[in-house]
């Protein structure tokens, strides 16, 4: 209501009224959204506890959550005790890593199977996760940008090709895709020109999953780009002699850049979730490495016995995903309250 | 009608002929190493090695390669594992996909029926709480990792609840529907909640928006103005508009949990389905099985999207143009 306001106030007192760009419109609508705002903190909060990961291990935890600790001792109720307890269940053979202690200063959710201190791992694992997701993220919608504009855009034998790559990207089952490239850079390195794609790197996750979702972006934005160039002040631009790029940057793209903004956050939720999954099939993140996803899968073999392993990790990236959703759907009302749009999945 | 048929078939089949050529190229010609030790797997024998290229004659163009790959894997269908010890890899798909349809269709069920009644109880409870608060679920349910929630319910089911109320859950594992019915079901009871909740969620919302839209539309307020009831008015005319996104979508993801979707859930409920077959053969690095699997799955998913656009032709004429 305030924003109509404004403008009504503009004919009386014009030396007073700043009249309000629709960026800071759609601003002041995110800010009014409780629900996204509460969001966008907790998410602030999870990257900050990730980015405070070394910290942590240093600091607070006292541990190395890289080197495996089998032998090591912590500080019980004031008792030292061996990280890895003789099984004292079924036939009395192995060792189980020590549960919660509760205690932040040592083994807060327990050790995993190595002996490692799952909390400091969490942190150095969120870290991965959250880059891995935003890097693809970024990735992924400046590509499927740079490709929207150029197919709607140039139209005719240009948007016939791209489209029909796009198709052929979208028809590729995601996982088994990963897998088949994975399984290839596993066995060997991948030269691209000057760089080399190791089978341990983290680009290797960001390239599979930013490769996969460049269709989902592109498509709805191609459309867009083809009805904004049939406006007249693009018409207006080519009778002033515009050049193609001109047209492309400063004409066509300002009008469909809230559309990518809208799908960066909801990108970044559903990449994070891929990544997950690739790293819990040992083709994402690799050891010693730590992301959520292969956090979730040292956990599986504790599942029965130490379970906080596997559920920490898990409520991690439910949480995470769940603010990053809310948040986008908060940043897509401020910034067209009309526009609809599929929540990512998968 | 037949002309758009047809058309849409060829334009399959141009999917399809492409589809093929990048995983060739996936497998064959990234740049790095020999196909042949890769297909071979790990530490194999320079005799292995021989034969590999023998067979699948590596030592002649790419063109024949291809033609030679695609022989063995919808012709002859002798392709063989060599990690495996010359086991053929197409029978095993071939047993391990009636697991995964057994486990997606049981899924697809639950979702349907789950996600229309979200759907319709949120709209229809608009302004209560329990608008917002099914639709925080359904959030809740699209935001956590499928695997996760498996190993939750394992955890719960299998471990820590089973004495006290899943005493009557059999251990993780699959028990065919010929062979017992009951214990088909009671194998595929969790697994398919846990597969459904994502879709439940994404469904539900979806459904709700849709529905909230066409309250506005003109033949809403004129079935409203005739005197029928809110129940007729929501039952019969503005939920049989608002499932054309429903139906649309759902071809789709039905086709992509069919094809390797299911996965995730597989291996994590120890499902022998081909996702399970799939995930085993990375374990191991057995090429042969990974190529078989991703082609037939991403063969499997261009013709069921052609289906759906044939459907659709026929329900809605104005598809059929262009």
């Amino acid at each position: 209501m305030s924003e109509v306001a404004a403008i009504g106030d503009v004919g009386q007192q014009s030396a007073r009224v700043v009249g309000r760009s629709p960026w800071a419109l759609a601003g002041r609508r995110l800010l009014r959204n409780r629900s996204a705002l509460i969001a966008l903190a907790g998410f602030i909060v999870i990257v900050v506890a990730c980015c405070a990961a070394g910290w942590y291990a240093d600091s607070v935890a006292h541990t190395n959550p890289f080197v495996s600790t089998v032998d090591g001792t912590t500080l019980i109720d004031g008792k030292q005790q061996p990280v890895m307890v003789e099984s004292s269940g079924g036939l009395g053979l192995g060792v189980t890593p020590i549960g919660p202690t509760w205690d932040i200063h040592h083994y807060f959710l327990g050790a995993d199977s190595q002996g490692r201190d799952v909390a400091a791992r969490m942190l150095y694992g969120g870290r991965n996760s959250l880059i891995i997701g935003t890097v693809s993220a970024l990735l992924c919608c400046f590509f499927a940008t740079l490709i929207a504009l150029i197919a709607g855009f140039f139209g005719g034998i240009v948007d016939q090709i791209l489209s029909r790559v796009l198709d052929l990207i979208w028809a590729f089952p995601v996982f088994l895709l990963a897998i088949s490239v994975s399984t290839v850079a596993l066995t060997s390195d991948i030269p691209i020109g000057p760089i080399t794609l190791s089978a341990g790197s983290i680009w290797l996750p960001i390239i599979i999953i930013s490769v996969i979702y460049v269709p989902y972006v592109a498509r709805p934005i191609r459309g867009q780009v083809l009805s904004v160039r049939e406006k007249e002040f693009v018409e207006a631009s080519i009778g002033l002699g515009a050049s193609n790029l001109r047209l492309i940057f400063s004409e066509v793209l300002p009008n469909v850049v809230t559309t990518v903004i809208v799908f960066f956050p909801l990108m970044i939720a559903t990449n994070m979730l891929i990544e997950s999954a690739l790293s819990f099939l040992g083709i994402g993140v690799q050891p010693p490495d730590a992301s959520w996803g292969t956090i979730i899968s040292d956990g599986q073999g504790l599942l029965y016995t130490r379970p906080w392993v596997a559920i920490a990790p898990g409520i991690a990236i439910a949480t995470t995903v769940l603010c990053l959703n809310v948040l986008g759907d908060g940043v897509r009302d401020a910034l067209d309250p009309r526009a609809r749009l599929r929540v990512g999945r998968r | 009608m037949i002309a758009f048929v047809i058309r849409r078939l060829l334009g399959m089949l141009l999917v399809m002929f492409a589809l093929s050529v990048l995983v060739f190229l996936i497998f064959y010609s990234t740049p790095g190493v020999d196909p042949a030790s890769r297909i071979a797997g790990r530490n194999a024998d320079p005799e292995t090695l021989k034969q590999v290229r023998h067979d699948f004659g590596l030592d002649r163009p790419l063109a024949v390669q291809y033609v030679i790959l695609m022989k063995k894997l919808f012709i002859t269908r002798d392709l063989t594992s060599f990690v495996n010890r010359g086991a053929k890899v197409v029978p095993q798909i071939v047993d391990a996909a009636p697991v995964t349809l057994s486990l997606v269709f049981g899924a697809v069920i639950l979702w349907v029926v789950l996600a229309i009644a979200m759907g319709l109880a949120a709209a229809m409870m608009r302004g209560t709480f329990v608008d917002p608060l099914l639709m925080i679920i359904g959030l809740i349910g699209i935001s956590m990792p499928v695997f996760w929630l498996g190993e939750v319910v394992n955890l719960i089911t299998q471990s820590r609840l089973h004495d006290e109320f899943f005493s009557w859950l059999p251990p993780l594992g699959y028990t065919p529907l010929t062979e017992d019915p009951e214990q088909w079901f009671l194998h595929l009871l969790f697994p398919w909640i846990t597969l459904s909740v994502l879709y439940i969620g994404f469904y539900g919302r979806v459904l709700r928006s849709s529905l909230i839209d066409s309250q506005s539309e003109d033949f809403v307020r004129t079935a409203r103005s005739k005197g029928l009831t809110e129940r007729r008015v929501l039952g019969r005319h503005i939920l049989r508009t608002s499932m054309i996104t429903f139906v649309s979508l759902f071809g789709l993801d039905f086709a992509a949990l069919v094809a390797g979707g299911a996965l995730l859930t597989e291996v994590v409920f120890g499902l022998p389905g081909v996702g399970k077959l799939t995930y085993d053969s990375l374990e191991n690095l057995d090429l042969p099985i990974i190529m078989a699997t991703t082609m037939y799955a991403s063969f499997f998913i261009v013709m069921a999207n052609a289906v759906v656009d044939i459907l659709y032709g026929f329900l809605d004429p104005r598809v059929r143009v262009a």
